[in-house]
Parts: structure tokens; C-alpha cells; sequence
């Protein structure tokens, strides 16, 4: 029992999403241990790479991870969610593709330049939500509403009408793997944007700073925080986080289709900050929570995959394992767990000293 | 302080205008409908025979893109034709049109209707006036008596051309990883029935049945699951092009051959130009297509070619096989770029 708070204690806010995917893991184990094989196989490019459903989970849930980064800032600083970013991401693959599609030979010059403007396009729409935000002081899931309902229009209207593919090895390095490197690259790049956002919280004081104009935003700004800036700065970083995440998606299979790139990403992007115990009505945040909430939805995804769940059932039952994990998670469930441990502790420890006596 | 809040109000009003742009642009696709778009309208000759076409905007998708393009092809001045066109996606518009065409005076009405219901009145306004209706693409509900001749797609015929192409491969066996698109879709029960027909007769064997709703990523998860279970497969049928590209890109990180020579047959739908491509350099197998080219067909009728046995017109569904795929085809019969 004593151990058992103190693990309570020492995760704090990750307690549900590492349960959650302790459950997942045990699951697994008791259906179908090989679930869990990893091998290596030659792939068809002649790269020695890792394979197995852990990779595909991992592998899978990139994009999810890092769009689920960015979220957390933007729930944390505005108390609300964006819920335009498969929208966005549309757009930054468009634009992407749009550039490496302009010259005739694609080279690694050209993939930096359209990913850097793919990262100028995403922060623009970025900072048209925060601004409607952060200085309209409009509801962030209405402002958004905006752009989730045109964006994939904008990014039809880039690619003008149809669904443009890009051949090369850099983009399927990408997408895929890097010759020479077994792992997966799109799992390298959440590593690198998990550095990022790390050394910025570091160096930076945008960690508290986010977190007070969260909590309580005229109070932050009496002590001088500019909260509206704090809360623009939220959206413009989501909206990198978008770009990087869009171009993950189009590189993967070299093809941008504008109506189901990433498609319903911004429910399990919620959903990931959700599991990851953070709050979304703002303040506190970890946004090691909301990783480890994006594996554990690719995870469920991939299990039920894995037990050939059809396609369309698989949305009813993620939907359950998603109640009772937020259900779970929620305060009112927590405090009566809370109230249920002291009760049995002081029984216990009457019933000690009645032992004493 | 105050003026940053301008500038932000500045940019939020541009954005807006990029938003409004981008919704304009495509409305003035969807729209060219109710303004009767007679651009390509010549008046110099009277004895070119006048076609009135109503029909969806190019940019509902590849499909229509090809449908309209072919249009503007066969009907040309050249051919001795004057072309009237009006797209839209909603049947008002499209009745407007309609309307707007036999008051104009053509000779020739071509339709493709948005929804099935409400064209009685304009028919009989045109059989009224003389004027010839054809429909394309899709049927409406009205008395046959309505219109010369309708030529349709049999969605269902489409899925029997590529399970005969499968068959006449002449596999020891087949064991079939089958990706269906958005579920209740024309094209999905098309293309879906004639190889659950196989898998009923127990001449194919489901490895998987699973729908990714027209999502290419998720295709390739259905497929990675496939490959981390173990379980052996030698065809993909994906009901679109897109879902056969992102079931490939999994084989080919699972290091899996595929296309001819190959160990996995890959088949997809819709024939667009770069999935041609695929075809065309042997790394896929087959590639169907539900016909957009009726053009030729209701030509060849207006012009005494052919004559009218049936009034439904079935058009004939392509297929196309990797070997005997040619670069020709894929300039022909491609769709997009």
C-alpha cells in the first residue's frame, strides 16, 4: 500500500498514461506475446530496418506525438483546444509539395526551403487563430473552427484540384528510413522536437511563464507577463509543430491528398493531452504526458488492428477504453480514491496499535 | 501596446481575405452554374449543332476532372459542335442551367444530375421544345420516354473486370488482403461485390477485410498489421489508388516484393496518371477504372454513328494491366497530372 502511494506521489500527473499503457502492454502479453517480437528485415531500398508492432505503434504515432507537443502549450496557455490542426497540417503538406514540386530535380536544398516554408505558412495560420484568441478573447474551439472548416479547401485551392505525388529518395528518407539507420526517421524527428521543446523550457522561462497566464491570465499579466503575446506565441509554436508534423505525413508515401491527410488528428491530438493528465481548462502541464498519450492511442489503434477489429468498430472501442481512462483520470474519481487510501491507511494503522496494545 | 493591436487586426483581416479567397476560388468553380458559363461559346457558325452539358464541377475530383476535360474535347468546334457548359454540385443550380439552355435554344442536352429527383418539369420543357436529352455518367428518376439515351458506369461491372483480371492470372492460390473505401459508397459496393463473390465461392481466401475509408495512411496501417502478424498474402486489391500506394509503401518497408515478377499483386482503382506511372515501371499489377469518357459515345449517336438498341448505355469499363500497359494509355486514359 505504501509503495504503492509513493508511486502515486513520484509520477504525479503521468500516473494514468503510464497505467494506461502498463494495461496495454500486460493485454498484449497474455493475447499474443510475439506481438512484442522486433526483428530486422531488408527493405525493398536494401536498408536493414527494424520491424515489428512496437515500431509501427512508435513509428505510427509521430506525427499524433508532435502535433500533441504543441497542443499542450496552446491548451496549457489558453485553456481550450485547437482543433484545426489536421486542417493546418493539410495546408503545410500542400505547401510543402507545392515547393518541391516547383523546380525539376528534387535535391536536399529544395526539401529544407519548401519545409521551412511549409513552417512559414503553418505559423501564419498559427498566429491567425492566436490572434483571434489571444487579442479578440475569442473561444479558442470557436476560433479554430475557422480554419478546420476551410483549411482543407485552402489546401485544395494550393494544390490545385488534385492529389500531386513527389518521387524521391529524400522524401522516402523522410518518411521511411535514413539508408544506414534501422530506426524509423519520423520517430528521430519526435526525439528532436522533444529535445527542442526541453532545452527551450531549460533556457527559457516560457515553462512558467505559459503555466501562470494559464492559470490565471489577468493575474499573470499584473505582474507584468503579456499574456495576449504568451498565448500567440502558444499557437504560432503549435503551428511549427504542424508543419513538422504534415510533412511527415506527406513525405511518408510521397503523396498529398488534401482530404485525408491526417485526418481527424485534432480529436486524438485532444484526446493524447487529455490522457496525459494535463488540464485542459489551462495551467499545469507535462508534456511528457501528452507523448506518452499519443503512443498509448496508436497503441490501442494497433492492438485492435492486430486483433483484426474491423476498421469501423475500431472508433466505438477506442472510444471506450478512451471514458475510462479520462473517467479514470478525472478529479471527482481521484479525490474518492484518495478519500478510500486514507481510509484504509488509518484503519490500518488503528488496527496497529490496537495490535500494540 | 495599441499599435501591435492594429497590426493584429490588420493581419486578421488579411487572413480573412486569403480564407475568403480560397472559399471564392472554389465557389467560382462550384458556381459557374447559375451564371451560365458561355465562354467557350462561338457564335460564328449557325450550323454547328449546339450541346447544352449540365454537369458537377471539375472540381469534385480526378474522376470529374476527366469527365469535364473529355466533354470540352468531343464536343469541340472542331467536331462541328457548340459547346454550352454549367457546373455545379447542387441540383438547383443545375435545373437553373438546364432551364437557362432550353430557353437559349440547343439542339442537344447532356446531363449529369447532382441528385436523382426534381427533373420531370425540365425534361418535358425540353422534349417540349424539341430538344434532344442525353444523360451521362448518372441515371435520374423520370420516364425513360424523358431522354434519347443514358450512358452510365455499372459500378458493379468495374469490380468484375479486375476479379476476372485476377483470375485469368492463374495463381496457385489466392490469399487477399482486400482495402475497401468509405463503406456504402457507389464505389465501394462496386468494387467490393464481385470479390466477395470470390471469397464465398472459396476461391480466394480473405487474409483481411478492412475498410480505410479512402485514407492512404490508413491503409498502410491495415497492411502493417497484416505483415506483423505473420500471416502470408499474395494480392492487394485496394479499392482506390491512393489506399494501393500507402499498402505499398508497407511492403516495401517490410521488404516485401510486389508487381510483376513480384511476390505480392498489387491492383488499385481510378487510374491516375502517376499510379499509371507505378504500373507502367512493373511495380504494380492492374489498375481499373470506371470510365468518365461517355463523350464519344452520345457523339457518335448525335451524329448517326451509332445507333440506340437500349436506352441505357452501359460504358465500357477499362482495366489495365501492368505488361501490356503502354505510355500512350497513360496519356489517353490518365487522370490528373
Amino acid at each position: 500500500m505504501d509503495t504503492k502511494k509513493k508511486f502515486n506521489l513520484s509520477l504525479g500527473q503521468l500516473t494514468i498514461p503510464i497505467i494506461a499503457i502498463l494495461i496495454l502492454v500486460v493485454f498484449n502479453l497474455i493475447r499474443d506475446p510475439s506481438f512484442f517480437s522486433i526483428g530486422i528485415t531488408q527493405n525493398n531500398d536494401g536498408n536493414s530496418v527494424l520491424s515489428g508492432n512496437l515500431i509501427t505503434v512508435i513509428n505510427g504515432a509521430s506525427e499524433l506525438a508532435i502535433l500533441a507537443m504543441g497542443m499542450t502549450l496552446v491548451t496549457a496557455a489558453c485553456g481550450g483546444q485547437d482543433i484545426s490542426v489536421g486542417a493546418a497540417a493539410a495546408i503545410a503538406g500542400s505547401a510543402f509539395v507545392k515547393i518541391l514540386k516547383s523546380g525539376d530535380s528534387i535535391s536536399v536544398g529544395t526539401v529544407i526551403l519548401a519545409f521551412l516554408f511549409a513552417c512559414v505558412v503553418a505559423m501564419i495560420f498559427g498566429a491567425f487563430n492566436g490572434t483571434l484568441v489571444a487579442v479578440f478573447k475569442i473561444q479558442p474551439m470557436i476560433a479554430t473552427l475557422i480554419l478546420y472548416t476551410c483549411g482543407r479547401s485552402i489546401a485544395y485551392w494550393i494544390n490545385g484540384g488534385a492529389t500531386p505525388t513527389v518521387q524521391s529518395s529524400i522524401i522516402t528518407a523522410i518518411g521511411g528510413f535514413i539508408p544506414g539507420i534501422p530506426v524509423p526517421t519520423p520517430v528521430l524527428i519526435v526525439v528532436i522536437v522533444a529535445i527542442i521543446f526541453k532545452l527551450v523550457f531549460h533556457f527559457t522561462s516560457l515553462e512558467i511563464l505559459t503555466q501562470s497566464v494559464g492559470i490565471n491570465g489577468s493575474a499573470a499579466r499584473l505582474n507584468g507577463i503579456n499574456s495576449t503575446f504568451i498565448k500567440l506565441l502558444s499557437f504560432i509554436v503549435l503551428g511549427v509543430c504542424v508543419a513538422v508534423a504534415g510533412c511527415i505525413g506527406v513525405s511518408r508515401l510521397g503523396l498529398i491528398n488534401h482530404e485525408t491527410l491526417l485526418i481527424d488528428i485534432e480529436m486524438d491530438t485532444i484526446l493524447a493531452v487529455a490522457i496525459g493528465g494535463n488540464n485542459l481548462g489551462g495551467g499545469k502541464f507535462k508534456i511528457s504526458g501528452s507523448i506518452i498519450g499519443a503512443y498509448v492511442i496508436q497503441m490501442l489503434t494497433i492492438t485492435l488492428y492486430a486483433m483484426k477489429v474491423s476498421s469501423t468498430d475500431v472508433k466505438a472501442y477506442k472510444a471506450i477504453v478512451i471514458i475510462l481512462l479520462v473517467v479514470i483520470g478525472s478529479p471527482v474519481v481521484k479525490a474518492k480514491f484518495e478519500k478510500l487510501m486514507t481510509k484504509l491507511r488509518s484503519g490500518k494503522a488503528k488496527e496497529t496499535v490496537k495490535g500494540a496494545e | 501596446m495599441k499599435r501591435a493591436k492594429t497590426l493584429l487586426l490588420v493581419f486578421t483581416l488579411v487572413m480573412s481575405m486569403v480564407i475568403a479567397c480560397a472559399c471564392d476560388s472554389k465557389k467560382s468553380n462550384d458556381g459557374n452554374g447559375s451564371n451560365n458559363n458561355t465562354a467557350n461559346t462561338s457564335n460564328t457558325s449557325s450550323a454547328k449543332i449546339k450541346v447544352g452539358v449540365v454537369n458537377n464541377p471539375p472540381s469534385e475530383s480526378g474522376y470529374r476532372e476527366a469527365n469535364v476535360k473529355d466533354m470540352e474535347a468531343v464536343f469541340s468546334s472542331a467536331n462541328g459542335y457548340e459547346l454550352k457548359t454549367a457546373y455545379s454540385l447542387k441540383n438547383d443550380d443545375q435545373l437553373q442551367a438546364a432551364q437557362g439552355f432550353i430557353t437559349e435554344g440547343v439542339d442537344y442536352l447532356l446531363i449529369s444530375a447532382a441528385e436523382t429527383t426534381g427533373w420531370d418539369e425540365v425534361l418535358k420543357k425540353a422534349k417540349e421544345a424539341g430538344i434532344k436529352v442525353f444523360l451521362f455518367d448518372r441515371m435520374i428518376d423520370v420516364d425513360a420516354s424523358l431522354y434519347e439515351a443514358a450512358v452510365v458506369s455499372d459500378m458493379a461491372k468495374e469490380g468484375e473486370t479486375a476479379v476476372n483480371w485476377l483470375l485469368s492470372q492463374n495463381l496457385p492460390e489466392y490469399k487477399v488482403i482486400h482495402i475497401q473505401g468509405a463503406m456504402g459508397s457507389d464505389a465501394q459496393i462496386g468494387r467490393t461485390g464481385a470479390l466477395d463473390e470470390q471469397f464465398a465461392s472459396g476461391k480466394m481466401t480473405k487474409v483481411v477485410q478492412q475498410t480505410a475509408t479512402w485514407d492512404e495512411a490508413e491503409a498502410k496501417k491495415i497492411v502493417e498489421s497484416v505483415i506483423n502478424s505473420g500471416e502470408d498474402f499474395n494480392v492487394i486489391y485496394a479499392e482506390n489508388d491512393g489506399m494501393a500506394k500507402g499498402a505499398v509503401a508497407a511492403l516495401d518497408e517490410a521488404g516485401i516484393t510486389h508487381g510483376v515478377d513480384g511476390k505480392v499483386i498489387v491492383m488499385g482503382f481510378d487510374c491516375n496518371k502517376w499510379a499509371l506511372r507505378e504500373l507502367l515501371a512493373k511495380k504494380w499489377n492492374y489498375d481499373g477504372q470506371c470510365s468518365p469518357f461517355q463523350a464519344q459515345i452520345i457523339s457518335d449517336i448525335i451524329q448517326g454513328k451509332k445507333s440506340i438498341t437500349d436506352k441505357k448505355i452501359i460504358n465500357e469499363e477499362k482495366g489495365f494491366d501492368a505488361k501490356t500497359l503502354t505510355q500512350a494509355d497513360i496519356d489517353t486514359y490518365g487522370l490528373g497530372e
